[in-house]
């Protein structure tokens, strides 16, 4: 029995066309635009039907993100590619030639690229506007600030400077995945006003604007509104336009760690 | 030694034969076939636990496997001994008592071998003296029911194409039939039955046919050779008619029909054949050239139901198209249906069935916005039918998605989809409990959910509908009205199926959950 199993793993990894002896490189070596096209085509076929076709994510994770946490290298998201992640849903690509792999890797790692911009806008008085209208009251950058609206510290890498604007004028324009306010009142008549941080068929989890967090079971509660689409974060439409370009160029060069 | 002695002590339980006959007069102190008796009805004629005691229910001991795989089996119980499947094909016996395992039986999945999913197991037969399990590497293995030990070992596919198993098999009297994976990899789908005490293989249904072969003119070209129509949910069986009846897969490629033009015969199909010989007695297709991935797979329930005035031998179906079908056992002729949830798709079903289909349906480069989902109205996870409520109960969901048609290249091994799918922004994925007239499929009653639940139902003699939820709340409604009537958030998502038996003369139930079983007794 257990010869059988070595042989059936010897076999099928020589149908994996994995090269045991394969040393790979820590860059990918077939990256360039014509490579980057056939992986497109390649991840269209066999990737995007859980990762979405703009690796937007959906059964799969999402790859239209500066970090990935299974293949923070090159090398790392090849063997991703190749061998799948254990424990997950993630198969491997076995039936990918090592070529192939890496065109799938190069064209990964160009939805989570969002180019530097060139933005109009002085980043260094944008991080003081940052501080002066108290944005780090509800958003962290680089471990400091507070924790009501999402985590900036990469947003640079992750969002268009055209978004960062929209949201800048109108939050409850495009709000991010999950978000949602609610209103509440309590068995005892208090009003709650928060996010929800969690949420099942018969509970619910907040935390209120000023950090405080409860747990609920649906049927004690008096009233639950769900205000979908609102968000507590304001417009700055009335911001002189140039430091609006300001504020935008700094949240632009926030991109994490390089 | 000193715990050999303490083992040695306790009063164990020893399995004994699970015969054909035990199966099919489906005592209710056991679970000993994947739905719970041959018509998969997933109902237990048990009623110590029950609408007015169920608040007492706790739970009495949990078993955690090692695997960080969806934890998705369906247990069986014999004597007192609980058998559970685990990812990659493992499994353990119980003692349901202590919840202490007696014996495992480990399965290494070869490396290399992919299917569409992560490595599930949905559960294992019993015949004999014997425990069958299928492996993801496309293995079938019967293990000694008092040790674990393996007896012998089939290799039913080449797991190197893309064949896999995940579903249960099924015992028949001295056979046992097994569905295969693997609709994502432009596979040919089939089914097939082994001897019971060999593993010589009895026979094979081809669930796409060859060329000359009836059916075959329904693929255009060469599109038959790559056609799926996987069996990967376990199905149903008639005893008095010695038919089996087993649900099939989506046709491959999955959102690109362009070049597998016609009905795609046997896909989204349920198949009625013969328990002796494989032979087909009747066919249904559901979903004709589907290009959305709503395999037919789902449990089909064998009951009687009065339909247009007259009682009948039935088959009650709930799709993932979102239609739910009542067909007559004998003939499969189609008596009643219509949507259960949430659709945009067909506009109906005509006198035969089949449905009509409404414009802008079919997936496209931009993406086409339809509900279902590729998810479905439902899916895997098991309906259950109560004849003391004559109520046919299902997980329901009612999203919606984009479908995007690309380009499919067939080569062997890969992936065979032709596009892929996006969520809607912003809108949620919801569902209820549903619980149906068998008859015509018109809504009694729902119990709403916070998401729809990849898990099935079980109702029970107790006036009970036990389910579950994908945040990991195992619960139990009230059979006649959907109440909710007690809960238990058990800290992972539930994504299987619920049974229950005696265990030492007090009734539990069991339901994988995270990746743990969990099993309630009453609060004594």
């Amino acid at each position: 029995m257990r010869l059988l199993g070595i042989f059936l793993a010897s076999a099928l990894a020589a149908l994996a066309q994995v090269d045991p002896e394969y040393v790979i490189p820590k860059e990918n070596p077939s990256a360039s635009p014509e490579d980057l096209k056939a992986g497109e085509k390649l991840f269209l076929g066999q990737c995007a039907s859980c990762h979405g076709p703009k690796g937007e994510g959906g059964k799969g994770a999402v790859l239209g993100q500066p970090r990935l946490r299974h293949a923070p290298d090159d090398a790392a998201l090849f063997v991703v590619i190749r061998d799948g992640i254990k424990g997950t849903d993630m198969p491997g690509g076995y039936a990918l030639t090592t070529h192939e792999t890496w065109q799938v890797a190069a064209y990964v790692r160009s939805l989570g690229r969002m180019a530097h911009e060139n933005v109009p806008g002085d980043a260094s008085r944008g991080r003081e506007i940052f501080r002066a209208k108290g944005c780090g009251g509800c958003h962290i950058v680089s471990g400091e600030g507070g924790s009501l609206g999402p985590e900036l510290t990469e947003i640079g890498a992750k969002r268009s400077s055209k978004h960062l604007r929209t949201v800048l004028m109108d939050p409850e324009k495009e709000l991010p995945e999950g978000f949602l306010m609610v209103r509440l009142v309590t068995g005892d008549g208090r009003n709650i006003r928060g996010v929800r941080l969690n949420e099942d068929t018969f509970t619910i989890q907040v935390r209120d604007t000023s950090g405080h967090v409860y747990s609920f079971v649906k049927p004690d509660l008096k009233e639950l509104h769900k205000d979908e689409g609102k968000s507590p974060m304001p417009s700055f439409k009335s911001l002189p336009a140039g430091e609006t370009d300001d504020l935008v160029a700094y949240l632009v060069s926030l991109r994490g760690k390089p | 030694m000193k715990l050999f002695f303490a083992i040695a002590a306790l009063p164990l339980v020893l399995p004994g034969q699970v015969s054909y006959e035990r199966i099919r007069q489906g005592d209710p102190k056991d679970w000993l076939t994947y739905s719970g008796t041959y018509d998969a009805q997933r109902f237990s004629r048990l009623d110590k636990i029950n609408a007015s005691n169920v608040k007492r229910l706790r739970p009495l001991w949990v078993y955690q496997i090692k695997a960080n795989d969806s934890f998705e089996t369906s247990p069986l119980i014999a004597d007192g001994i609980m058998y559970v499947s685990e990812p990659g094909g493992s499994v353990t016996a119980l003692d349901t008592v202590t919840g202490r395992s007696l014996w495992k039986y480990r399965h290494d999945v070869p490396k290399g071998v992919r299917g569409c999913c992560s490595p599930v197991n949905r559960g294992v037969a019993i015949l004999g003296d014997m425990v069958y399990v299928g492996t993801f590497d496309a293995h079938l293995i019967a293990l000694d029911i008092k040790s674990g030990i393996v007896r012998w070992d089939a290799e039913v596919a080449d797991p190197k194409l893309g064949n896999s198993i995940t579903a249960a098999p099924l015992a028949l009297k001295d056979k046992i039939v097994v569905g295969m994976a693997g609709g994502e990899y432009g596979v040919r789908g089939f089914l097939d039955a082994y001897d019971a005490k060999t593993g010589k293989r009895a026979w094979r249904f081809w669930t796409v046919p060859a060329k000359g072969e009836p059916g075959f003119e329904t693929w255009s070209g060469d599109s038959a050779k790559t056609g799926s129509a996987t069996t990967w949910v376990t199905g149903a069986y008639d005893p008095d008619q010695n038919i089996v009846f087993w649900g099939t897969g989506n046709p491959g490629p999955d959102w690109n029909g362009d070049h597998r033009l016609g009905d795609n015969l046997y896909s989204d199909c349920l198949l009625a054949l013969d328990g002796d010989t494989g032979k087909l007695k009747w066919y249904f297709q559901f979903t004709p050239h589907d290009l959305h991935d709503w395999d037919s797979t789902e449990v089909p329930v064998l009951a009687e139901a009065t339909v247009r005035g007259q009682k009948r031998k039935v088959v009650l179906f709930g799709n993932r198209n979102a239609f739910y079908y009542v067909l007559d056992r004998e003939s499969g002729k189609f008596l009643a249906g219509k949507d259960y949830a949430k659709q945009t798709w067909a506009k109906g079903l005509d006198d035969s069935g089949r449905p009509i289909l409404l414009p802008n349906a079919e997936p496209t480069a931009e993406g086409t916005k339809v509900y279902p989902d590729v998810g479905g109205g439902t899916n895997w996870f098991s309906p259950s039918f109560n004849p003391q409520t004559n109520l046919f109960y299902v997980s329901a969901h009612d999203a919606g998605g984009y479908f995007l048609k690309g380009e499919a290249e067939y080569k062997p091994g890969a992936q065979f989809n032709g596009g892929g799918l996006k969520p809607i922004p912003g809108e949620d994925h919801i569902g209820a409990i549903r619980a149906l007239n068998p008859a015509t499929g018109d809504l009694k009653w729902e119990f709403k959910l916070h998401s729809g639940s990849w898990a099935g139902v079980l109702s029970t003699a107790g006036n009970l509908v036990f389910g579950s939820s994908n945040e990991g709340d195992f619960y139990a409604l009230d059979a006649t009205a959907g109440k909710l009537l007690w809960r238990f958030q058990t800290g992972g998502p539930i994504i299987a199926n619920p049974v229950t038996y005696l265990s030492d003369g007090k009734q539990q139930v069991a339901i994988a959950a995270g990746n743990s079983i969990f099993v309630f007794a009453l609060d004594e």
